[in-house]
């Protein structure tokens, strides 16, 4: 369960770049994940969750973009989709293949409340029971 | 999903979701970072530690009980004496595996990790406030056994070696490619155990599964109970160790 290591990493630099921008919250985050990054997005959402509290982020939506494993072969150059744990060539069948993407674990971007007088958050209790409950 | 942003929306969170696009006074911004940035720069200063005093350093990763410490036992043993080995052992609790070592001669520092699944690159350099790495070639850290959280987490290592042991599935390396995808060295352990296996283990389908993820790394055959068949992967350790450019200026310099 590396996930909690891995929110509490998020939790961390998200922080950290919302105090240099000067919000007062985050609103939005979004992550690319590849699953060759060994992180399970739903996973990571549920951690999320319970980790988010006391944080900046405490009201945050996690967007997460599956990256899907693309490979490059190095014996006929064909550039393809492939499935996780079959990283051969669908083309030529060679195993010599250069990894493209498919192991991304990014923090892409981030929405910052930069004032707070439209801001009109649900109580954060009711909220968190019921996602928690729904995940 | 959110129609509106594409984002994971859930019936707990989808009227919060909805009021914070409705507002204004938001910024977005891009950042584009490693979520383990964090560890990865810890990484990065670990391995320029062990360039600058020349020490190779490897992470051995294995599901628990793949023969991790009794390899390191046998390696010890029979590797070139005038390589000085040293090793961080990671275990959730107990002392008892840097004690074999120990006991093998060799210095060696126990990580504790409690309930944490993984070392990760600040465990690791606490524990070489433990060690003098000028005194040190060979640095083997045995990551927790755990096929799945090890390999998510750069510890600073020059290389990576995975054990599967002949009591396993064959097919390990398809259920588990994030790990094996990553590894420089793939050793099948155990195997003075395939004769009482009766084909249950077939080293050349675990090979084969080892090339499926895409990963052209030596696949070697070893027991620890078998000094001979240590003999590819002590032959692989000195390769690398001179291969190591940093090795040589430290030793000429």
């Amino acid at each position: 369960m590396h996930e909690l290591a891995i929110c509490q990493a998020l939790l961390s630099q998200v922080e950290e770049i919302a105090q240099q921008n000067r919000a007062v919250r985050v609103t939005r985050i979004d992550l690319k994940i590849g699953p060759l990054s060994g992180v399970v997005p739903v996973l990571l959402q549920r951690t999320f969750l319970v980790a988010r509290h006391g944080t900046l982020a405490e009201e945050a939506v996690l967007a997460t973009e599956e990256m899907p494993p693309r490979v490059r072969c190095q014996g006929c150059g064909m550039e393809s989709v492939v499935p996780t744990n079959k990283l051969l060539c669908p083309n030529c069948g060679d195993y010599h293949t250069t990894l493209l993407g498919g192991d991304e674990l990014i923090l892409a971007s981030l929405e910052l409340q930069t004032e707070d007088s439209s801001y009109e958050p649900l109580p954060a209790s009711a909220d968190f029971v019921e996602e928690h409950r729904d995940v | 999903m959110c129609e509106t942003c594409g984002c994971t929306i859930t019936s707990g969170n989808k009227q919060h979701a909805h009021a914070i696009h409705a507002n204004s006074g938001k910024d977005t911004i891009e950042v584009l970072t490693d979520l383990l940035d964090v560890n990865d720069r810890q990484a990065a200063h670990n391995r320029e530690h062990f360039d600058a005093h020349g020490v190779l350093a490897i992470n051995l990763m294995s599901s628990p009980g793949a023969g991790k410490t009794s390899l390191l036992e046998a390696t010890i043993r029979n590797l070139d004496k005038n390589l000085r080995i040293a090793v961080i052992e990671g275990d959730l609790e107990t002392e008892n595996d840097a004690e074999r070592i120990r006991s093998c001669g060799v210095p060696a520092v126990q990580i504790t990790t409690g309930t944490a699944c993984h070392l990760d690159a600040h465990l690791v350099h606490d524990a070489l406030h433990g060690m003098d790495l000028d005194e040190i070639d060979v640095l083997f850290i045995e990551n927790v056994g755990n096929l799945v959280c090890p390999a998510s987490f750069d510890l600073g290592q020059h290389l990576n070696v995975t054990l599967l042991s002949t009591t396993e599935g064959d097919d390990k390396p398809a259920k588990y490619p994030v790990m094996f995808r990553e590894s420089d060295l793939v050793l099948l352990t155990k195997t003075d155990l395939l004769q009482a296996l009766q084909g249950d283990f077939d080293p050349d389908k675990a090979e084969k599964a080892v090339r499926t993820i895409g990963n052209a790394a030596p696949v070697f055959l070893v027991s620890s109970r078998l000094a001979e068949s240590l003999d590819p992967w002590l032959g692989w350790l000195g390769e690398q160790m001179s291969m190591r450019p940093s090795l040589h200026l430290s030793r000429t310099g």
